[in-house]
This record gives C-alpha cells, sequence and structure tokens, in this order.
C-alpha cells in the first residue's frame, strides 16, 4: 500500500535541498546590522541608504539585545557581522571587554560630548550615539478616564494609593533603558530615598515586564493605565492614533541609543558608510519620522523637526539629574539583582503590603490615633526599604563581588547566598508590612 | 526467536545517534558543561549545590512541577470528551474536532497570550463587559492560573490527536466481545476501551507536560516569573554575567523532563496493549440520539469557542486599524494585509520548508527508533529514546547558541559560506527541537502494533524490509500522521532558537516576522495579520492531510469488503 503524505513531503524537501545547493551564492556587496530596533526604524534606514549606495544590500538581522550580543560574540570569524545597533550601552561595555568591537576613528564632529553630564559618544571610542531618548510616563487616556484617575506628571505621582494596579514598568535587568530609569531616579532622590519612591511605585504596578516594550505595548491596548517608558515609544504611539499621552517627568535623564562597528567585520567599509550614514544631516532627519519619534544627536537638524518634536539641546526637557555613569556603571549588577530579587520575583508579595498599606491609610485619614499611625509608619518602613543600605552600596569589596566576571564556585556561592538573603529578607519584611498594617487598620475602628 | 539484532538495523541506530551526537548532545555540551565547571575549566558541584540553596530556584522547581501537571489534567478534561465523541459517533463534527483541534498548536504562544490578554486580560474584552455591567473584574490572565489556563489551551491537541488515534486502533472485536460477556457502558469504557486507548493517552499527556514545563514564552508574556523556565531564561540572557546558575537551571529542566518521561514509560511496562486484529473496523460508531446530540454539539462548541478564542482575538488584531480599551476594535482595515503581503510572503515559504523537513525526519527518526526499541534487543536502544525525548526539555537560545558554537569553524563543502549561516541548520534546529513529539506518537502507535502480525508476515515468506513497509508502517499510519502533524505545526512558531541562528532576513521563517512585527507599536496589525495567514496555511495542511489519510483508509476498507 503506497503511503502517500511522506513521499511528497520529502520529495518537496529533496528538490529544495538541491536548489538550495546549486543556488548561485550572491557576489552584492552587503553590509549585515545586528539590531534590536523596531521594523519602522531599521526599515526606513536600510531603504535610504540602499537609495544612496546602491551598489550595497544592507541586511538587517533584528534580534533582542542579549540574543544580539550571544550572535556576535559566536558568529565564526570569516563571517562576523558589521554593525551593531541597539539602545543599551552595557551590551556595548560587555562587547568592548571582550574586544569584539572596533574603534570608529572619525565620529561625526558636530555631535556635542556630552548631553547632560552623559558622555554622548563612548570616551574610549568603541561606540557611538546615535539618537537621544529620554525617560518618561505614559498613559492610556481612556483607561484613565473610565477608572477616573488624574493624570500623572512626576516619578513621585505614581507612588500615591491612588494608582494602585494600574502602572506597568519593565526591569533593568531586563531593558538597558528601565536600568537607566531605575538609577536615574535613584541618583535624583539618593539610595535610600530612590529605593523607597521605586518600592512605592512597583508597588503600584499591575506588572513588572519582561520586556522593555511589553510596557508600551500594555498601555496601547489598555491593559495597564500608566507606564513608565522610553519617549519614542510614548511619541510614536501617540502619532499612530493611539489614546495616549506622554509628559518627561523634571527627573530624568536624556542618553543615547548607540551604534558600533564589530571587530573583525566582513564588509567593515560598507560598515562604516553606513554609521557614517546614520549620523549624517540626511540619516539623523530621519529620526523625526512620526512612527520612529526619536531624538537626534545632530542639533543642526532640530531646525527641520515637525512642530512639537523636544528638542533636548534648548533645554525645553530640563533634566534636573546629573548623570554620573561612571556611578552607574560600578553598581550595575547590584541595581538590576537587587530589583529583581526584592521586587520582580516577589512582586506578588510587594503588592500585598502596599494594598494594605493603602487600606490602613485610607481608614486612618482624618482620624488621629498615634499607636495606629506609629504601626503604619512601621509598616510602611518594612515595605519601602532597600535591604541594602546605602553604605553597603558605596562598598568596594561588596561591588567588587560583581564586577569579578570569572564563574567560579566561591563566587557563585556568595552571589547565590545574597541573591537568597535578600529575596528571603524581601519577603519577610512584606509579610510584616501586611500584618502591622493590618493592625493599624484594626486600630482604627 | 530471533537474534538480538541484524546488521541493517544496528546501521540504523548508529546513523541515529550520530545525528543526535552532532545535533543535540555536543551542542548542548559545549553551553551546559558551563554548569559543572570553574572559568579555569575545572569540574565542580558547586554551583548545583549553590542552586538548591536558593529558595526561588526551589520555589520555582516546584511551580513547574505544579503548573505541569495542573496543564496535564485541565487539557484531558478538554480533549477527552473530544476525542471520545469523534471516536464513539458518527456525525458531521468530527472533522471539525480534528482540524479545528489542533490550530491552537498553531499559534506562536507569545502571540496567543497576547491575543487572550485581549480578549480576557484586565482591559480585555470580556472584563470590559463585565465591568459595564456589574462592575466585576475576573483575574483570568494572572499568575500560575492564567498560566496553566492559556497551556492546556494550547497544548490539549497533542492529547487529542494521540488519543483520537489510539481509540481508532481499537479494533470493534475487542468491544463486541467485551459487549457479549455482559459489559456497557462506563464500564465498557472503564475495563476495556480506555486501557486499550491508555498508549496514546499516556503520549499526549507526557507530550504536554514537557512542553508546559519547558515553555518559557507563555509565561513570560503573563509576567509569571517564579517558575523554572523563566527563572533560566532571565539569568542565561542577562549580558555580562557568566552565571552558571541559569545553566545549572536547564540542566535540571532536562534531567525533570526525562524523569517524567522515563516515569511514563514506566507506568505501562510489563503491559501489553497490543491487539492482534487488524484491518476489521474500528470501533462501533453510533448514532447520536437527541440529547446526546445536543450534549455532544453543546459541549464541542463550548470548547471550541474556547479554544479558538486566541485566534478570535488575532483575527480582530488583524484587521483593526485602532483597538485600545475597546470590547471590539472600533476602526478596521485590510492594510495590515497589505503589508504582509508586500513584505514578508517569502518568510511564508520559508517556514513551510523548515517545518516540511523537520517534520519528515521527525517521523523517519521517531518510526525508526520505536521499531528499535520494541521490535529489537540491541543494546542501548532505550538511550536513543531518552535523548532524542530529551531535547524537549533544552531551551532553545541554548540549542541556538550550541549551534553557532559548535559549528562555527565549518563552512559547506565546495563553499567559502559558513555552515551556521547557511537555512539548513534552522531546519535541523526544527527536526531536534520537535523530534520528542514525534517519537512519542510513533512509539505508541507501534505498541498498539501486535507482533505477530509481523511473525505471520515473516511466516508467510515476507522479508524484514517488506514486512515493515507492508504490514508495520501502514499499521502505524496514525501515529505517524499524528506525529507529522504536531511536529510541523509546532515548528512553525518555534522562536528561540529561530532569533539566534536567522543570518539573514531572506531564509527567516513566519515565526521570525511575527516576532518582528510584533515588537513595534504599529506593528501589532501586520503582525496577527502574519500569524492568521500561517494558522490559515498550516491548518489547511493538516486538513488536507487528514483527507488524505480519511480517503486512504476508505479505499483500505472498500478493499477488505470486496476479498
Amino acid at each position: 500500500m503506497p503511503n502517500i503524505k511522506l513521499p511528497y513531503l520529502s520529495h518537496l524537501a529533496c528538490a529544495a535541498l538541491a536548489l538550495a545547493f546549486t543556488a548561485p551564492v550572491s557576489a552584492q556587496q552587503q553590509v549585515v546590522i545586528v539590531t534590536s530596533f523596531p521594523k519602522e526604524l531599521t526599515g526606513a534606514y536600510k531603504k535610504a541608504f540602499e537609495a544612496k549606495y546602491p551598489g550595497i544590500k544592507a541586511e538587517i538581522l533584528n534580534k533582542p539585545t542579549p540574543a544580539g550580543v550571544a550572535y556576535i560574540r559566536e558568529a565564526p570569524a570569516n563571517n562576523k557581522p558589521d554593525v551593531f545597533w541597539v539602545s543599551a550601552p552595557d551590551a556595548f561595555q560587555v562587547l568592548a571587554t571582550e574586544k569584539l568591537l572596533a574603534r570608529i576613528e572619525t565620529p561625526a564632529k558636530e555631535v556635542p560630548n556630552k548631553i547632560g553630564n552623559y558622555p554622548i559618544n563612548d570616551p574610549n571610542g568603541y561606540y557611538l550615539g546615535q539618537a537621544l531618548a529620554g525617560y518618561g510616563i505614559m498613559w492610556n487616556t481612556r483607561y484613565l478616564a473610565a477608572n477616573k484617575l488624574p493624570a500623572p506628571k512626576e516619578w513621585a505621582d505614581l507612588a500615591k494609593p491612588v494608582y494602585f494596579g494600574h502602572v506597568a514598568i519593565s526591569s533593568p535587568s531586563r531593558s538597558g533603558t528601565t536600568h537607566l530609569t531605575v538609577e536615574t531616579i535613584l541618583q535624583g532622590e539618593g539610595w535610600e530615598k530612590g529605593w523607597r519612591q521605586m518600592l512605592m511605585i512597583a508597588g503600584n504596578c499591575a506588572a513588572i515586564t519582561e520586556r522593555s516594550f511589553g510596557v508600551p505595548d500594555g498601555v496601547n491596548s489598555g491593559q495597564y493605565g500608566i507606564g513608565l517608558v522610553i519617549d519614542f515609544f510614548g511619541l510614536a504611539a501617540k502619532s499612530s492614533g493611539f489614546p495616549t499621552e506622554f509628559v518627561y517627568p523634571s527627573v530624568t535623564a536624556i542618553v543615547p541609543a548607540n551604534i558600533g562597528l564589530v571587530a573583525g567585520a566582513k564588509n567593515a567599509e560598507n560598515a562604516k558608510k553606513f554609521i557614517d550614514y546614520t549620523l549624517s544631516p540626511e540619516g539623523q532627519q530621519l529620526l523625526f519620522d512620526p512612527q520612529i519619534s526619536r531624538l537626534p544627536v545632530l542639533p543642526s537638524v532640530y531646525a527641520k523637526a515637525p512642530a512639537g518634536f523636544p528638542n533636548p539641546f534648548t533645554g525645553k526637557i530640563k533634566p534636573k539629574v546629573n548623570f554620573d555613569s561612571e556611578l552607574s556603571e560600578s553598581r550595575y549588577y547590584v541595581v538590576s539583582s537587587l530589583f529583581d530579587q526584592t521586587i520582580t520575583f516577589r512582586h506578588k508579595e510587594l503588592t500585598q503590603a502596599a494594598k494594605a498599606i493603602d487600606a490602613a491609610t485610607a481608614k486612618l485619614a482624618g482620624k488621629s490615633n498615634p499607636e495606629a499611625a506609629k504601626l503604619l509608619a512601621e509598616a510602611r518602613d518594612y515595605a519601602y526599604s532597600p535591604v541594602v543600605s546605602a553604605d553597603k552600596a558605596k562598598d568596594k569589596e561588596f561591588l567588587a563581588l560583581y564586577r569579578n566576571t570569572k564563574r567560579d564556585a566561591e563566587k557563585t556561592k556568595r552571589i547565590t547566598a545574597l541573591e537568597e538573603h535578600w529575596g528571603n529578607t524581601a519577603r519577610a519584611n512584606y509579610a510584616k508590612a501586611v500584618d502591622l498594617a493590618n493592625r493599624a487598620a484594626a486600630l482604627a475602628k | 526467536m530471533t537474534p538480538r539484532f541484524t546488521f541493517p538495523q544496528a546501521a540504523l541506530a548508529l546513523a541515529i545517534a550520530l545525528f543526535l551526537l552532532v545535533f543535540l548532545l555536543v551542542p548542548v555540551a559545549t553551553v551546559l558543561y558551563v554548569a559543572f565547571t570553574n572559568s579555569d575549566g575545572s569540574l565542580t558541584l558547586a554551583h548545583l549545590r549553590s542552586f538548591f540553596q536558593l529558595t526561588l530556584m526551589r520555589e520555582a522547581l516546584y511551580n513547574s512541577l505544579y503548573v505541569g501537571g495542573m496543564s496535564v489534567l485541565a487539557s484531558s478534561v478538554l480533549a477527552l470528551p473530544l476525542a471520545y465523541f469523534t471516536a464513539r459517533f458518527r456525525f458531521r463534527g468530527a472533522l471539525l474536532i480534528q482540524t479545528l483541534g489542533v490550530l491552537p498548536l498553531i499559534m506562536p504562544p507569545f502571540v496567543g497570550a497576547a491575543a487572550m490578554q485581549l480578549l480576557f486580560g484586565r482591559s480585555g474584552s470580556l472584563n470590559l463587559i463585565l465591568g459595564d455591567w456589574f462592575g466585576l473584574n475576573l483575574p483570568i490572565m494572572e499568575g500560575l492560573n492564567a498560566v496553566i489556563f492559556v497551556e492546556a489551551l494550547h497544548y490539549f491537541p497533542f492529547i487529542l490527536l494521540n488519543l483520537t488515534v489510539a481509540l481508532n486502533n481499537i479494533d470493534s472485536a475487542m468491544e463486541e466481545s467485551a459487549q457479549n460477556l455482559g459489559a456497557s457502558g462506563l464500564r465498557l469504557f472503564r475495563r476495556i476501551v480506555f486501557p486499550l486507548a491508555l498508549p496514546g493517552y499516556m503520549a499526549g499527556a507526557a507530550l504536554v507536560f514537557l512542553k508546559v514545563f519547558d515553555d518559557v514564552a507563555t509565561p513570560l508574556v503573563l509576567n509569571v516569573t517564579d517558575i523554572l523556565a523563566a527563572q533560566a531564561y532571565y539569568r542565561i540572557t542577562s549580558i555580562g554575567i557568566d552565571d552558571p546558575i541559569g545553566y545549572v537551571a536547564s540542566v535540571i529542566m532536562v534531567v525533570a523532563s526525562m524523569a517524567a518521561l522515563a516515569g511514563s514509560t514506566w507506568v505501562m511496562r510489563g503491559k501489553d496493549y497490543a491487539t492482534l486484529q487488524r484491518g476489521g473496523s474500528a470501533l462501533a460508531t453510533r448514532r447520536l440520539g437527541p440529547w446526546q446530540g445536543l450534549f455532544a454539539y453543546g459541549w464541542i462548541a463550548l470548547v471550541l469557542l474556547l479554544v479558538l478564542s486566541p485566534h478570535i482575538g488575532l483575527v480582530l488584531l488583524s484587521f483593526s486599524r485602532l483597538w485600545s480599551f475597546t470590547v471590539i476594535p472600533e476602526s478596521y482595515t485590510l492594510a495590515n494585509y497589505a503589508a504582509v503581503f508586500r513584505d514578508s510572503p517569502f518568510m511564508l515559504w520559508n517556514s513551510l520548508v523548515y517545518c516540511g523537513i523537520a517534520a519528515v525526519l521527525d517521523v523517519a527518526i521517531g518510526t525508526a527508533i520505536a521499531y528499535l526499541m520494541q521490535r529489537t534487543r540491541l543494546p542501548g536502544r532505550r538511550l536513543l529514546d531518552l535523548v532524542a525525548s530529551g531535547a524537549v526539555a533544552v531551551p532553545g537560545i541554548v540549542l541556538g547558541i550550541g549551534y553557532l558554537r559548535t559549528f562555527r569553524g565549518f563552512n559547506l563543502p565546495f563553499t567559502e559560506l559558513p555552515f551556521v549561516s547557511f537555512w539548513l541548520i534552522i531546519a535541523f534546529a526544527f527536526t531536534v527541537r520537535r523530534l520528542p513529539y514525534a517519537l512519542r506518537s510513533c512509539v505508541a502507535a507501534l505498541q498498539q502494533v501486535h507482533i505477530s502480525m509481523e511473525e505471520a508476515a515473516e511466516n508467510l515468506g515476507a522479508s524484514n524490509r517488506r514486512t515493515i513497509f507492508r504490514i508495520v508502517v501502514p499499521l502505524m499510519a496514525g501515529g505517524m500522521l499524528a506525529g507529522f502533524v504536531t511536529s510541523f505545526l509546532t515548528a512553525a512558531v518555534e522562536i528561540s532558537a529561530t532569533l539566534m541562528l536567522v543570518s539573514a532576513t531572506s531564509d527567516a521563517p513566519a515565526s521570525y516576522g511575527i516576532y518582528l512585527y510584533m515588537q513595534s507599536i504599529v506593528g501589532r496589525g501586520p503582525g496577527a495579520a502574519l500569524g492568521v495567514i500561517t494558522v490559515l496555511l498550516v491548518g489547511l495542511g493538516t486538513y488536507a492531510s487528514h483527507r488524505i489519510m480519511r480517503a486512504r483508509s476508505l479505499r483500505f476498507e472498500t478493499l477488505q469488503a470486496l476479498k
């Protein structure tokens, strides 16, 4: 009896195989770009670049940032991709440390050295700022109207009880830009106060999303009311017709998204052309496209910006924080890991604490009950204090543990012991906060 | 008794072992050895100890087992009645169930969960309506229960497919004998039908468990991080830290999956599920009485509505211009489809080719392993099964990095092109990742074929080869088809290894395209459109293969009747 299904498919497969082997290997010039940026942005650059250099094909490989780093690391030496183009500066740092990036000699001279206190181009010359972005608050106007919520203006607003369960944020370990926001708040408010604010905001969050794009996506569809997002997500959503708004809070930092040349790039010459193009006035203007909405690094092109487009060089967006990138880098993994262990992975417990505290606060409002007020204050301290003190966070020896990138038994043991301690302390603190808040609420009767 | 094994069998086993070694064991080992070594290369178990000292990891392991087990339970509740109706009753819904029932598998998990959010999420259609009418908000899409809900809807077809095949393979003679001996109703089902179908059910249940246990996309879309796959993913994809704990978590997942598989084989051990008579009719099908019909159609409608809800959400999204905080989209457009047909039709073709290659290889290897395991006493045959099945638990990103690392020194023969940039490597990744599915189905199918059939053929002078191709393969065909379909469907939505291995957009499969669209604000519409087209294409393929199978079995029956 003939087996009908299988032979057909295997013929198909064989035919396809044969085709693939005989297909001529294209001799066309190309430049291979590894990026995490959305299709709208990469598509616009591909089209414009190929129009300007008709002989060169721009091959865009879209991968999440960590996958992009791994791809460049593992690519065979005779076939390295050419350009790495993502936001997160830490990804470039890692590649530079592993000698996977080549220095770029001639950055565009017109680009200022710094935006605020943040260097636009890598001081060591391994990567260049290609566009600027600031963090801010985005919200869905319909969601806010339906839930009768006021529009927020500042980070501190998001810590208010009225927003409980309506906010979303990503995690610093998942998104370099979220890390910069958290670090901005920590530097703007100080370690203890900054974490307190961060924990209160996180307590109000409906979700700590795994991807940074999960936040604007959720706000667009109305799943979350308010999100902490990078500006172009907010601006592009609005210009695409979504009922959303975006503001820069006063405590914000403007930071660059970067582009770099891969060491040993197969098409290094074309790669340089591409990088130069993205930094040319022509290439920079592409960023004004409403679906892209990023801020150029070339101050001169803002003359051609659409009306109402923010210009970070005029001081219209006032970053109050003088961002210290060395401080940020020195405690990078501590901040990320602390956030995940005490917020991301214990989010359920944290929101329970926030809920109990909010309920007790509401009950005590307008009543004078010193004992209950004291209990409530204690509950707040338990729930919203970081488990690592400001002094410890400055401790060189402590930070060195995280800067040691070697993998050995002793280091793993110490780091996991720390994580265990942070996670358990946080959970115990949140439980205690619930208990104290409930007792405070009971006293209010 | 026959000799332990023959030379061709040993050669076949060696060839499969070689394939698994090159495309599974070595690549995975190049990545996972990190779990057991220090930077200087010395071996250590310290990372493993550290892993188990983390409360979070122990909780995550427990949660993963819980979610896996509960998903099997929930999937069974969905699948059992559907499989029973189709096998037992003569009615028009059967083909509908067979085809619509597998559609959930074609939905890329991250898209499916996102579409479910639009319908069942906090501001999804359902909750918006409930909020308007009753001031209610049901937390359907929150926490571990949401993962179980989505996973069960997504993976119950594994049970449905395998169980249906198994039920169809039961000879009506068994049932008739039981009836003659006075058994009927529930007793008949419990003592005869269900035990005989058990291999198929176990194969499906094992797959659901393994798949849910290792799935990372669904929990992450639902923002659930306290399960093992998510923890492993968080750690492996952290930039810049050489963190062995993530790899330890992967090793634990591989080990736990293999233990679950070994467990399911152990449950089946020492039992003989093969029945002798074949070629007669399958289970007697009855007409539905009016009440039975009402109940059957009611249940089918309910289940289909539920399992197709992600597709409904996806279709709505694909036609929507704007959908934000409303029950259904407020304005519609065809532009999303236009964008897809302009930009990415080649990706659909790529998907068909890669998945076709993967599914054919999977069924071939799966059938071979099943045969070696059950019909020979070749040393190491169980090891082949375990290794091939272990692939299910290897995270896609680990396999992807492993391929890049293992093959980076190799060029394609006669060219300068590195092997890792050749599209076939994506098809091989699919083959390895989906092999466990096809393998389970093939093993279950062969378990139902009694060895006497082959002995009879050999007594009549058929050669070993002829027996296999004229007797064994045709009798296993249903299971092989089920394996082909599951492997093909699920390969069509593979994303994690794909993201690592795509080295040119022109080689990318459709799942990559969907991912790409879904990463941008204005891309959700086109992403959904590409998703709908993929689902339609692959669904059509499934329908066609069922039609072919049905036509063939009809002809087979007619031949029998004529004799």
